[in-house]
């Protein structure tokens, strides 16, 4: 049997090899605990995201509750128009302009950490490059021709591609990565710091209880850790008697 | 028990079998006394089809099965509703455990050859069990209307249009529609709610089968064969004990393991690695865009592996979708396949032990094959694994006789 497993991984390996996943993704490194980074990754969302993404399963008083924003600071930082606190997150632009603006409705962005993954997003918003060929002017690594123009582009400054040869000299060459050509508002480390921030933030609304789950888990655990030890020594009593 | 209590009892008894239900099934049903690790998924089995039963009656309670709302609903669900991540997280996980204990179970009755006689029927019992909880969880799957949920619908539903000649009607007749839409929605949400219930009764009647006949064991030994008498009754089988309480506070300390598997599932990695919830399936269904890479949930793709493993012939899917539902009707036969003089494998010979050991090893590799994207050498990989699937079956009776047995001791051993 143990024999058999083994010939079977021996062939399966090369295939697994295969399946690797060729995009490279920077890590975000975000942490869910940091409350400071949630607050500013969820004011830069509001300030430079919304107009364009909702946040449509996500109300905004769960989201002041949770990072610990008071309803006075959230009126004052974070409701635009006439939007509620108890009110869905809804972007500004309304979905004609968007198909008339940008050709597409920009997708909501809610659970944008749970079908791509934190790590995507975190690369994504700094894989922008100058692209003339582009109706704003950028293109991006991960996204090839998208529709999105670099709004963060005055704080990062500008990026060129790095380009590898294709295989056919025909061909055109490999976009790879990106290197910055001139820094915008912030330093690249400034930079890193922000998109993280909203990253982070991205990744709590993806799953606003995610905090709450883990440590009802462990309790959960423990609980029945000790259940297991009781219902144990109870079937040890009973069975005594078997042979 | 006082005397009062005693009377009320016996008025009901007088009524309903109440006492006597508890004594044949329970407290003088009697089981072999070696029963081992591999018969707890039985219980768990039961266990998990009320967790998803009453998590999903709750979930319903909030659900919207409108293809405009669907989508939205699972989220307040997962974030308005109290409990409500819970209640989820519990039926998504609970999905996925379900067949890994019921594929544990199934596999168990192939190492005990618990399908031999006289055990036929019940064997065939739970695999119209199995096929109407593949059928549960294949409606349930669209229910989240994301977009796996609905390319998976898709594709399955298609599988329809194969079929020479009515195929393209019979496709539209089960999707209420040209394409997978709100009618769709509907009658799966309508079956996925109604399909329990059906076996919660096929359950009903596995354990009706079960104890008229008797669990197996490890040895694949009858003790109702053997000598009688033990400590409870003279008439019992000397190697059986009462199920209650030996087993009851048995199957409890397996209960508390499995749910602490569970627990640890549901509160630390819901989604498994994106196994148990599909990444693709967090972004709602779209009609207008197809995703890269399109594959059903674990528990389907050895199926899944086997249709894409067949080639088309006359440019038709069918054969594919054939040789894909052969491969679970193929279970309804197996107790006439093995030929062997001995039921369990622990005295079965070299040449059945290995058939089933290639087999398990099919079955886990087209597992993971069914979720990988196509490629020439994934296919053939999986034509191979088909073809040792098929073959443990077909050539069952011819090495199972040939197979040289080990003697079968008089009695369970410990």
């Amino acid at each position: 049997m143990r024999k058999l497993i083994l010939a079977t991984l021996l062939v399966l390996a090369p295939a697994a090899l295969l399946a690797a996943e060729t995009a490279h993704l920077e890590h975000a490194d975000i942490d869910l605990r940091d409350q400071a980074s949630l607050q500013r990754g969820a004011k830069y969302f509001m300030n430079y995201c919304n107009g364009c993404h909702s946040l449509k399963y996500m109300r905004y008083n769960r989201l002041a509750k949770d990072l610990g924003i008071d309803e006075i600071a959230l009126r004052q930082n974070l409701l635009f128009g006439d939007a509620k606190p108890g009110d869905l997150i809804e972007k500004s632009m309304t979905d004609d302009d968007a198909l008339k603006w940008f050709g597409v409705v920009p997708p909501d962005l809610t659970l944008v950490t749970r079908w791509r993954s934190p790590d995507w997003v975190y690369t994504y918003l700094k894989s922008f490059y100058m692209d003339d060929t582009r109706p704003y002017g950028v293109n991006n690594v991960l996204f090839p021709l998208v529709g999105m123009p670099h709004v963060l582009g005055d704080l990062q400054g500008r990026q060129e591609p790095v380009t590898v040869p294709a295989a056919d000299p025909a061909a055109q060459p490999i976009i790879e990565g990106v290197k910055l050509v001139e820094e915008g508002g912030l330093s690249p480390k400034e930079y890193d710091t922000m998109v993280r921030d909203i990253t982070g933030f991205l990744t709590y609304a993806g799953e606003p209880f995610q905090l709450e789950r883990e440590r009802l888990g462990r309790y959960v655990i423990l609980f029945l850790g000790f259940l297991f030890i009781l219902a144990y020594l109870l079937k040890k009593e009973y069975w005594k008697d078997v042979h | 028990m006082s005397a009062e209590k005693t009377e009320n009892l016996s008025w009901i008894d007088k009524r309903f079998p109440l006492s006597e239900t508890w004594r044949n099934h329970l407290s003088e049903y009697y089981a072999p006394k070696n029963l081992n690790f591999w018969s707890f998924f039985g219980s768990l089995a039961i266990l998990t089809l009320v967790i998803q039963i009453v998590t999903g009656v709750w979930l319903a309670m909030n659900y919207k099965p409108d293809a405009g709302l669907a989508f939205a609903s699972v989220e307040y669900i997962m974030r308005d509703v109290d409990w409500g991540w819970v209640i989820r997280y519990m039926h998504s996980t609970g999905a996925s455990m379900f067949f890994i204990v019921i594929y544990m179970h199934m596999f168990r009755g192939l190492l005990w050859g618990s399908y031999r006689k006289p055990r036929e029927l019940l064997w065939m019992i739970g695999v119209v069990i199995y096929l109407v909880m593949m059928a549960t969880a294949f409606f349930g799957y669209l229910l989240p209307w994301g977009q796996m949920s609905y390319w998976g619908a898709q594709v399955i539903v298609n599988l329809f249009a194969a079929v020479p000649v009515v195929g393209e009607d019979l496709s539209v007749w089960v999707r209420g529609d040209f394409v997978i839409s709100d009618a769709t929605l509907n009658r799966f949400f309508a079956f996925h709610f109604l399909l329990p219930f059906l076996l919660a009764g096929l359950v009903f009647l596995h354990i009706v089968a079960l104890h008229h006949v008797g669990s197996n064991n490890p040895d694949g030994i009858e003790i109702k064969d053997g000598p009688k008498g033990n400590r409870w009754s003279d008439k019992a089988p000397a190697d059986g004990i009462p199920f209650h309480p030996y087993y009851t506070v048995k199957d409890l300390m397996g209960v508390v393991v499995f749910l602490a598997i569970f627990a640890y599932v549901m509160f630390f990695n819901p989604t498994m690695g994106g196994i148990f919830l599909e990444a693709p399936n967090f972004q709602p269904a779209n009609p207008m865009q197809t995703p890269a890479h399109i594959a059903p949930v674990w528990y389907f793709t050895p199926f899944y592996a086997m249709l894409r493993a067949v080639p088309p012939m006359y440019g038709s899917q069918f054969p594919g979708v054939v040789v894909m539902f052969a491969a679970i009707l193929i279970l309804f036969v197996l107790p006439w396949l093995d030929r062997s003089p001995v039921k369990s494998m622990r005295y079965k010979g070299p040449m059945f032990r290995w058939a089933t050991a290639i087999f398990a090893v099919s079955f886990v590799a087209l597992a993971w094959l069914g979720m990988q994207p196509a490629s020439d050498f994934y296919t053939l990989l999986s034509q191979i694994f088909t073809v040792l699937y098929f073959a443990y079956f077909l050539l069952m009776p011819i090495y199972s006789s040939l197979d040289k047995t080990k003697p079968v001791p008089e009695r369970v051993t410990s």
